[in-house]
Formats: C-alpha cells, sequence, structure tokens
C-alpha cells in the first residue's frame, strides 16, 4: 500500500514538467534541491540528536568548490563535481572532528561558528571567491549529449538524484546503524556501556550528512549557475533547520514536507512581501511553540486518533 | 612601529566591544543553560536605538545614547524572558530557535526603520582628535572604550564575586535545583541576568558606534565573534569571557591588517587548538 502509495507520488512529480509551465518546474526543482538538503540534516538533527546551526558549511563549499574550478581553472564538469564531492566530504569529517567535541548546545554553537568563518571567508576572500559580486558564468554540463539547459531536462536530472539521495538516506536511518544512531539520541550512556562507540557512530552520520548536502550543493549551484555569499549565511542555515522541524525531525517525510512548504512561502511571501526574514522569524517562533514536534507527526497523530474513534 | 601601536589600540578596543557582547552572553549561558542567539542583534538594536536617538535630538551626548540603548535593550531583554523563553522551561533546543527567530525578527525590524545606510554615531568632540604621548598618536575614543570594557569587567566581577546577588547567581550556576531549594529566587535571577547580559549589550553596541557604525549585518559580524570567544573562555565564565575577548581581539584586528583575505580562518586556530586540548574552554568548569 505504501508503496504504492510512494510510486504514484513520484510518477505524479515526474509529469509535472509535461502539465505546466517553466515557473511551476523552477519551483519544483528547488524543492527538490531544498528537500535532499532538509534530509541530510535531518540525518543529524533528527536520527543524530545533533542539532547544527551550520549545515550550509557543506552546501556552500562544494558550490563553490564547484563554481571555482569551472570557472577559474576551467576543469572539465565531471573532474569538478568529483573534487566537490571529495574535498567537502574531507573538510565535513574535519569539522566533525571539531564538532564532535561537545553535543547539545555546544555542537549547535561551534557548527554555527564554523559556518559563519567559512561565511565571513566568502565574503573577504575576493581573489577566490569574488566578494560579494559571487561567482558566475557557470554552465550546466551536458549528460550522454542531452542538454541541461531547460526548465525541464534539469528538473528530471534533480529528481532523479534526489529520489537516490532520498533511498540512500532512508536506508542509512533504517539500518542496523541508524537504529544505533538513534541509541546514541535517546540513551548515550547505556549505548556507550553496551559497547558501542557513541563518538564513531556520530562522526560517521556526520560525514555521510556532510556527503549529501555537498550532493545539494551541486545540484543547487548547477540550478543557479551562480553562487553567493548569502548561500552560506545563518539564515540559509535556519531556513533548512526549519524545514526540518517544522516538518518533523526524525522522520523520512518531515523534510520533504517542511521543504517544500518553505520553497512555497519564500517564492510566494517574496512576492508579497519584501519583509521574508520577519516572517521567517515569526515562523520559527511559532512552529516552536505551538507545533514543537512539527506537522508530519502532528499529522499522523491526528490520523491515530481518528482511527482509535472509528475502531 | 605607529602601525604596530595602533593596530595594538584598535585590537584593544575590539577586545573591550567584544567583552561588553561576550560577558552577557556568558552569564546567561552558565546560569540559564541558554544560548541566546538574540545577542548579536540585540548589540545591533542599541547601536540603532543610540544612533537614532542621536539623529533626531540635538544635543544627546554618546553617553547618554549608551545609556538609552542599554535601558532600551534591556527592556526588550525583560519582555522575551518573560513572554517567551519563560513558556519553554527544559526545552534548550526550543529556546536557541526562538532566540535565532528573534533574531531574524530585529534584525530586519531594524533594517525596515532604519533603512539600508550605515548611520555613523560620532564620537564626542573632546574625543574625536586623537591623544599624542611619546611621539605616537593614540585615537583617544578607543582609549575610552577599553576603559570602559575595563571597568564593566571590574563591575561584573564585583557584582558577582562580592555581592549577595552575585552569590546566589554562582549558586544557581552551581546547582540550579539546590539553590531552589534553600530559597534562591531563581527565575527573579533569570530575569535580572537576562535583562543585564541583554543591557550591557545594546550599551556596548552604541558605544561601538563611533568605531563600527550602526548598519545591517552588524549582528551578524560580531555574533560568531562573540560565539569564538566563549568557546575560547569557556561558557558561563567572566574571566573565560574577558581573556577570551582580548585574545580575539587580537587576532581578529592583527589578521585584518596583515592578511585581509584570510583574517577569519586566522580565528579558526585558537579555537580549535583549545576544542581540542580544552573542550570546556580555557577558564570553563562545565564542558558544553
Amino acid at each position: 500500500m505504501n508503496k504504492v502509495l510512494m510510486l504514484l507520488f513520484v510518477a505524479g512529480l515526474a509529469i509535472i514538467p509535461l502539465v505546466s509551465g517553466d515557473f511551476y518546474i523552477n519551483l519544483a526543482t528547488q524543492i527538490l534541491i531544498a528537500a535532499v538538503f532538509a534530509l541530510s540534516l535531518n540525518l543529524l538533527v533528527g536520527y543524530g540528536g545533533l542539532t547544527s546551526l551550520g549545515h550550509v558549511a557543506f552546501l556552500g563549499l562544494s558550490a563553490y568548490i564547484c563554481a571555482w574550478t569551472s570557472t577559474k581553472l576551467g576543469v572539465a564538469p565531471l573532474v569538478a563535481i568529483g573534487l566537490s564531492l571529495v574535498i567537502t566530504t574531507i573538510m565535513s569529517a574535519l569539522f566533525g572532528l571539531i564538532a564532535l567535541r561537545a553535543t547539545g548546545l555546544g555542537f549547535l554553537m561551534i557548527t554555527l561558528a564554523i559556518s559563519q568563518v567559512l561565511w565571513g571567508l566568502a565574503y573577504r576572500w575576493a581573489s577566490v571567491t569574488n566578494g560579494d559580486n559571487g561567482i558566475s558564468g557557470l554552465t550546466r554540463p551536458s549528460l550522454f549529449g542531452l542538454s541541461l539547459d531547460s526548465a525541464s531536462s534539469f528538473y528530471w536530472l534533480t529528481l532523479i538524484i534526489s529520489i537516490f539521495a532520498f533511498i540512500l538516506m532512508a536506508a542509512f536511518a533504517m539500518s542496523a546503524f541508524g537504529s544505533s544512531l538513534q541509541g546514541t539520541r535517546d540513551q548515550a550512556r547505556r549505548m556507550r556501556a553496551l559497547g558501542y562507540n557513541v563518538w564513531l557512530i556520530r562522526w560517521i552520520t556526520f560525514i555521510y550528512s556532510g556527503f549529501w548536502a555537498a550532493v545539494a550543493g551541486l545540484l543547487y549551484v548547477y540550478y543557479n549557475k551562480y553562487i553567493h555569499p548569502s548561500a552560506l549565511s545563518v539564515t540559509a542555515s535556519a531556513e533548512a533547520l526549519l524545514a526540518v522541524i517544522a516538518g518533523g525531525a526524525g522522520t523520512l517525510g518531515g523534510p520533504i514536507v517542511g521543504a517544500a512548504l518553505l520553497v512555497f512561502l519564500k517564492n510566494y511571501a517574496s512576492s508579497f512581501v519584501e519583509r521574508w526574514n520577519m516572517l521567517l522569524g515569526f515562523i520559527f517562533v511559532l512552529i516552536v511553540l505551538l507545533m514543537p514536534d512539527g506537522i508530519v507527526p502532528g499529522v499522523q497523530r491526528l490520523i491515530r486518533r481518528m482511527r482509535g474513534a472509528q475502531s | 612601529m605607529q602601525f604596530w601601536v595602533v593596530q595594538g589600540l584598535n585590537s584593544l578596543a575590539l577586545g573591550g566591544l567584544l567583552f561588553l557582547l561576550a560577558s552577557g552572553f556568558s552569564l546567561i549561558f552558565g546560569l540559564m543553560r541558554l544560548a541566546n542567539l538574540t545577542h548579536g542583534a540585540m548589540f545591533m538594536l542599541g547601536a540603532y536605538i543610540g544612533a537614532g536617538l542621536m539623529r533626531s535630538v540635538d544635543g544627546v551626548s554618546l553617553w547618554v545614547a549608551a545609556i538609552a540603548g542599554g535601558l532600551g535593550v534591556a527592556l526588550f531583554g525583560w519582555v522575551l524572558e518573560r513572554f517567551i523563553l519563560r513558556r519553554l522551561p527544559d526545552n534548550p533546543l526550543g529556546q536557541v530557535l526562538v532566540t535565532l527567530g528573534v533574531a531574524f525578527i530585529i534584525a530586519d525590524a531594524c533594517l525596515l526603520i532604519w533603512g539600508g545606510d550605515p548611520i555613523p554615531i560620532p564620537a564626542p568632540s573632546y574625543l574625536a582628535r586623537p591623544l599624542f604621548v611619546g611621539g605616537f598618536a593614540f585615537p583617544a575614543y578607543r582609549l575610552v572604550v577599553v576603559l570602559i570594557a575595563l571597568a564593566a569587567a571590574a563591575g561584573l566581577y564585583v557584582m558577582i564575586e562580592r555581592t549577595r546577588l552575585g552569590a546566589m547567581i554562582r549558586a544557581g550556576v552551581d546547582d540550579m535545583q539546590m539553590a531552589r531549594a534553600v530559597g534562591i529566587p531563581v527565575s527573579r535571577l533569570f530575569s535580572i541576568v537576562f535583562c543585564l547580559g541583554a543591557g550591557i549589550a545594546g550599551a556596548g553596541g552604541v558605544l561601538a558606534g563611533p568605531i563600527l557604525s550602526a548598519y545591517p549585518g552588524l549582528d551578524a559580524d560580531m555574533l560568531p565573534l562573540a560565539l569564538i570567544v566563549v568557546i575560547l573562555g569557556g561558557i558561563g565564565s567572566l574571566m573565560g569571557a574577558f581573556v577570551g575577548s582580548f585574545i580575539i581581539g587580537i587576532i581578529y584586528t592583527f589578521g585584518t591588517a596583515l592578511l585581509p583575505d584570510l583574517a577569519y580562518i586566522i580565528l579558526f586556530l585558537p579555537m580549535i587548538v583549545v576544542i581540542a586540548f580544552r573542550p570546556q574552554g580555557l577558564f570553563g568548569h562545565v564542558s558544553a
């Protein structure tokens, strides 16, 4: 039943370009990219209990490496993509070594500080990053001779990669390793007593999560063909965290729902009001005060309650 | 030589401003276990209140503006603590997210009210000209900022170590339940410390005005520095905030002057060293 629903859902996503115009295709692409990113953050926040406020560091790093090597060094797209993924994954291993010296609020502060340092670097290290001008002039590569320049072709590629990302992250979360990760979230001390290496489990998750953030970064930079330091700002990290928490941390569907809502809201709201940051702030406060465990668990609870009323 | 003297003073001045920001952050964190991410925004709000006051009312001196900025932000802090943070006891993550949300609201409200152009805050005219000592020119205002920070540090030290209020705060930091059990009004302490931290940050923002001026993004520039100071010095430690502020002030100023492109990477190094060898920070007792 669930599998059928999921296939129908994917089929529905796949035909979007056939039934709608470029605006909605691009919106759907943005949602998919945000969803991949939110899913990667969810591995840390939801399953690991490690709230990172600096996850954009990896998205931004991979996007900048790809844009910089492509436009300034002129390397082939495949090389640029490979370099982005490898370097970003290595950097996430290094950052993980630093950030995982702490958990809880300390982890949050260290990840925030790391991403802010990268953000400052993106602004100031103008000889590499072009500073406030950002790096533009990136072109999308063609895949097996097919151009990715149209909105629909890039959407389909993004969809395929997103499905892969979803399956691989879901497999990670539902594996035995994923269960031990949730164990470290709920009862770190008992897990330690049972002989699990809690630190190593968290570190591996940090790296895996960083890798998928790098994938999201590549999609992001090829979609926009441009990268600006604002992609590394706290606001961007906070948006992703909001998508995870609003949707429901520690669920597989939650971050996707959250990402979709956020992208919709951002696109629609910004055509009415200029005050996106203020709106984002208010949503944050309201979600935390009124719906602390997110939309998807909230709806699940509602369904359970309705079923309970029937039987 | 003139370069080293001036940059040395600049780094001390930045260190002093950072102390005004980080000391409140650290105290709030230590007592309330609350990472107050509005702290950078409170600093900026203070700067804007001061700048707005000095621009719209003639004859308001910087010192009056600093007091007004401090009081205004302290009031704001009181409302935030009383009506929002208090609803989320035992939910540190929720509290952090709320403070982050409020930080976005403040930043955007400042942009809405005061616009996108930086507003300069003039130093008092008698401090605007340099002071000549032994053949070197010292910017007088920066000297005064360092002195104010030292005075604030001394005042906070006396308050925490020598007064009854300070003894209650220390008791709350060390063991909150026990403090409650012996009759210390911990929740009132929370309000006091939060207001105090917010007020110092707000006044610090105004005092930073003649050096940094009030501009959108001041919060995002200052918050990471304060975070690094607190990570470096140790959470909840006044001494840690003091030493950490001046270390970061020196590293950041000389980093920016000597290697402008890479100043942010240089900031990283002390943080990594401290986290690797002393995760609780130089002067911290509790690990984060």
